[in-house]
């Protein structure tokens, strides 16, 4: 399945392999905390609203 | 509707509720298209299209390194416009949203200069060379960290917002550097524009559509998450007044 990439095939494989890796982890922190930072506030508003 | 009725109509998304509301609404689509756009230009240029006459298959490093290469400068010139909104405007969500594209500038800048390293080892015979193009991305790359790391440095989010802006119109010099480097001073080892409105200029057509299919798949991401992140942002700013209304309060 993968092309035949010659004497390269390491360089371009390399260069596949590091930028999904920066891709995907970029992408699964902003998800982590995005998630974290709405649980957070939702939590404080709740404990505020309920204090009232 | 006229020019101006469009620019209040646009001020409105200053609103960081409004901001949130439109977002939330927006975001699956972008999300989708760029996950779509992404894979299926990546797996076009990567599967289905041939080596290089010149480079061989070291060409199929193309449909990484110029679409991150283009966002890492594109991503700090759109902080550089909200964070003159925020100069001028003292709009919140625009000095959120340059907060929140930083990160994404960085990993792209990253992406493009570990890319450009490995692709050029084989091709210019060194992994690196004091090149214009090449010193002025690592010197964009230094403005990127030296960015966020003053965001988190400074606990007064309005004072953070003043002097990152500053930072971000310094830093501007070498954005545009990074884009026409190769212009200004021909006398380094990276060529010219591989994709230009001058036909005769860029890649061939095999490698140009896939390309093109990245570009905007890398673009869609890049929106996808400055939208997602800014609202991050947004709610991380009130969670923060929230706590400090309760410390008074108490």
């Amino acid at each position: 399945m993968i092309p035949d990439l010659g004497k390269y095939a390491d360089t371009v494989l390399s260069a596949y392999a590091i930028s999904i890796l920066l891709l995907v982890a970029l992408v699964v922190l902003s998800l982590r905390r995005g998630r974290k930072v709405r649980e957070e506030m939702e939590r404080t508003e709740a404990r505020l609203t309920s204090r009232r | 509707m006229s020019i101006s009725q469009k620019m209040n109509a646009l001020w409105e998304y200053a609103n960081p509720r409004k901001f949130l509301a439109t977002t939330e609404r927006a975001l699956p689509f972008f999300w989708t298209t760029a996950a779509i756009a992404t894979v299926a230009g990546l797996v076009w240029g990567f599967f289905f299209t041939p080596d290089d006459y010149r480079q061989g298959s070291t060409v199929k490093i193309i449909y990484l390194h110029v679409p991150a290469a283009m966002l890492a400068i594109n991503c700090w010139l759109m902080m550089l416009v909200t964070s003159l909104v925020w100069l001028v405007r003292r709009h919140h969500v625009s000095a959120l949203a340059a907060r929140a594209a930083a990160p994404i500038g960085a990993t792209m800048t990253v992406i493009a200069l570990i890319t450009g390293a490995i692709w050029g080892q084989p091709m210019w015979g060194t992994w690196w060379a004091w090149d214009p193009r090449l010193t002025s991305f690592l010197i964009l790359f230094l403005f990127y960290l030296g960015y966020i790391a003053l965001w988190e440095a400074i606990e007064n989010p309005d004072t953070a917002a003043d002097l990152t802006a500053v930072l971000c119109i310094v830093g501007s010099v070498f954005a545009v550097l990074s884009r026409y480097a190769v212009n200004f001073w021909n006398q380094g080892l990276h060529q010219g524009a591989s994709l230009s409105l001058d036909k005769e200029e860029h890649v061939a057509d095999v490698f140009y559509y896939p390309l093109v299919l990245t570009i905007a798949g890398f673009v869609l991401l890049f929106i996808a998450l400055v939208l997602y992140r800014t609202g991050t942002e947004i709610r991380a700013r009130r969670t923060k007044a929230l706590l400090a209304r309760e410390r008074v309060g108490a």
